[in-house]
């Protein structure tokens, strides 16, 4: 049972790193954003906006994929005009799943964010902007490294969310080995033919170990990012 | 360099009405904490915004309300020594000072790094960071870090609070020492008169967010009126005296002013310096005759000019020494059985221990 990683092994676990990485990162400037939004504003509408982020939290995975499938599949008004202006295409694609697991992991990542925008002493920016910095300096010397534990934490959250989601993906883009089948998704399949047994089992303990080695590296990230700022003693 | 400032804010329920101008080297700030010292600091650095005023460092107009200006914190290049210095955590000491002049146009760049670093005595923390360094010496980066940014003006909010004494000490050293030898014009936050006397040519008086008075820190201390806003247990006239002799065989100095000479003891400073020389009004006794068979050293010929009024068990007596106004602090009961009264000759004691370090100051 521990031989070697099959080529259909090592294509679901590359396309599952490469999904979780890329909507990791492409929903970082927005997860930023809008936790930056939350954190520092009051605007008409701000518990809307809060409750609309953290939907897919609360909503059955099926159904943020159905919307996606409904908005972004290549006749929907977002995925059609995305395909036409951009030649950008989500459906049955793997940038459909990135797609659905960054929706899935943005409330995770704004929380921890937002969480860690909210702890930073405003006077410290204060103190910043006697020196000199404007907005956008300050932005990037002061406020994104102090918040750094924080997005590292959210960037980790949604990263663990994109390794375990299912629900949405195989509702929006299928499930298409070497395009859309990430692990879970192989997982399934395996799951659901005669004589499939070992080989799920095999690539459950792979994704145990996965998440597993995405928290310590992350757990450790945190600490190192934590210490800078204030010191060894916590 | 002069300042000039004046500033309306409404905060909440607190009105902050101030006007003010000076062009000694440090202006203190002096009030009771609510007074609207530090929203003050937070309005000329631009942090805060006054529904209406000016603000004029020199000859540059950094807000005005009436012609539309308001030069915001970033480009107002006004340093800021906040209380509890707000080092920035996640960088070292040598970024913290290099912070500012990073931002500062080259050509403006007045302050040259190796010479804060020496001044403050940075040179040994340079590479720690802020979480490793003890109160006094984050304090000495925070001043540092802000002289670095070649301002126009320093801000200090009461640097010394958040500090036990003997660091209070090394502080206010360093203070004297950016005042005499850097040439920036200080607005300085305290509610310690000590602080004040020891570094200030003028001084602002504040009550609940207006000025109260305003001028050379001897002129107000010696007024009566003005007791109760100084406090009546530190408060004292101020007196400027020219050290003329240096007695080391006992310790003391002898300083020279327009009324006499004054006996100081522990004097740090060399013949020909004038010094201001607070005497606290609790430390002046009144004799009708001249004092013979005393310890006290200094007693003076003076004539009583005026009698507070207010109600209590004591009273604070004004006395004129040929021009150079004391006060005195004593009871009722002794100002009745003595029948003082405007006018009246009397001498003045002063018990030379009691002007220690905290009562000279080095202008």
């Amino acid at each position: 049972m521990f031989d070697s990683l099959s080529p259909a092994e090592i294509e679901a676990l590359r396309l599952s790193l490469k999904v979780a990485a890329i909507s990791v990162l492409a929903s970082l400037p927005l997860g930023f954003g809008l936790a930056w939004l939350l954190a520092r504003f009051e605007f008409p509408g701000k518990a809307l906006l809060d409750a609309l982020i953290h939907l897919p939290l609360v909503l059955p995975p099926v159904v943020i994929g159905y919307f996606l499938l409904v908005l972004f599949g290549r006749r929907g008004p977002i995925g059609a005009w995305l395909e036409e202006t951009f030649g950008l295409v989500f459906a049955f694609r793997w940038t459909g799943a990135a797609l659905a697991c960054a929706l899935m992991g943005l409330p995770l990542m704004v929380r921890a964010i937002r969480q860690s925008l909210e702890s930073i002493d405003r006077r410290l920016e204060s103190a910043a902007a006697t020196l000199g910095a404007g907005r956008w300096a300050m932005l990037a010397s002061i406020t994104i490294p102090l918040c750094l534990p924080g997005i590292l934490t959210g960037m980790l959250l949604s990263f663990a969310r994109s390794l375990g989601e299912f629900g949405a993906t195989i509702t929006f883009v299928s499930n298409i080995p070497g395009e859309t089948q990430t692990l879970p998704l192989a997982i399934y399949t395996f799951t659901q033919v005669p004589g499939g047994d070992t080989q799920a089992m095999r690539l459950c303990i792979l994704s145990v170990i996965l998440s597993l080695a995405a928290l310590v590296l992350s757990e450790a990230l945190v600490r190192r990012a934590n210490r800078r700022i204030v010191g060894d003693a916590h | 360099m002069r300042i000039e400032i004046d500033l309306e804010k409404t905060l909440g329920a607190f009105t902050l009405k101030a006007a003010f101008s000076g062009d000694t080297a440090i202006i203190a700030l002096f009030g009771r904490s609510g007074c609207g010292k530090s929203s003050i600091l937070n309005l000329v650095a631009g942090l805060l915004r006054p529904q209406r005023g000016r603000i004029v460092i020199g000859e540059r107009v950094l807000f005005d309300s009436a012609s539309g200006i308001d030069v915001p914190a970033e480009k107002r290049r006004i340093g800021y020594v906040f209380q509890d210095g707000l080092l920035l955590p996640h960088l070292s000491v040598r970024q913290n000072l290099l912070y500012g002049r990073f931002f500062t146009p080259p050509a403006e760049r007045w302050a040259d790094v190796d010479r804060i670093v020496e001044l403050l005595d940075l040179a040994p923390l340079l590479e720690r960071r802020p979480h490793r360094l003890s109160g006094g010496e984050k304090q000495r980066v925070a001043i540092g870090r802000a002289l670095l940014a070649s301002p126009r003006l320093l801000l200090m909010d009461e640097p010394l609070a958040s500090l036990d004494a003997s660091r209070r000490g090394e502080i206010l050293f360093y203070v004297e020492r950016l005042r005499d030898e850097v040439g920036v014009p200080i607005l300085y936050v305290s509610h310690e008169i000590g602080e004040v006397v020891r570094l200030a040519g003028h001084l602002v008086l504040l009550s609940d967010g207006a000025v109260a008075a305003s001028g050379p820190v001897h002129e107000l201390m010696s007024r009566i009126e003005l007791r109760h806003l100084i406090g009546r247990y530190e408060g004292g006239a101020v007196i400027e005296a020219k050290v003329v002799a240096q007695d080391l065989g006992n310790g003391l100095a002898r300083l020279a002013f327009s009324g006499g000479e004054l006996l100081v003891p522990d004097v740090d400073a060399l013949i020909g310096e004038t010094l201001r020389v607070r005497v606290r009004a609790r430390d002046v006794s009144i004799a009708l005759s001249e004092p013979r068979d005393v310890s006290l050293l200094n007693c003076f010929r003076c004539r009583i000019s005026e009698i507070g009024a207010e109600p209590g068990a004591s009273v604070d007596v004004r006395v004129d020494i040929a021009g150079t106004p004391l006060l005195a602090r004593i009871t009722r009961h002794s100002a009745e059985r003595l029948h003082l009264a405007p006018g009246k000759e009397v001498w003045a004691m002063v018990k030379a221990v009691s002007l220690d370090r905290h009562s000279v100051g080095y202008s």
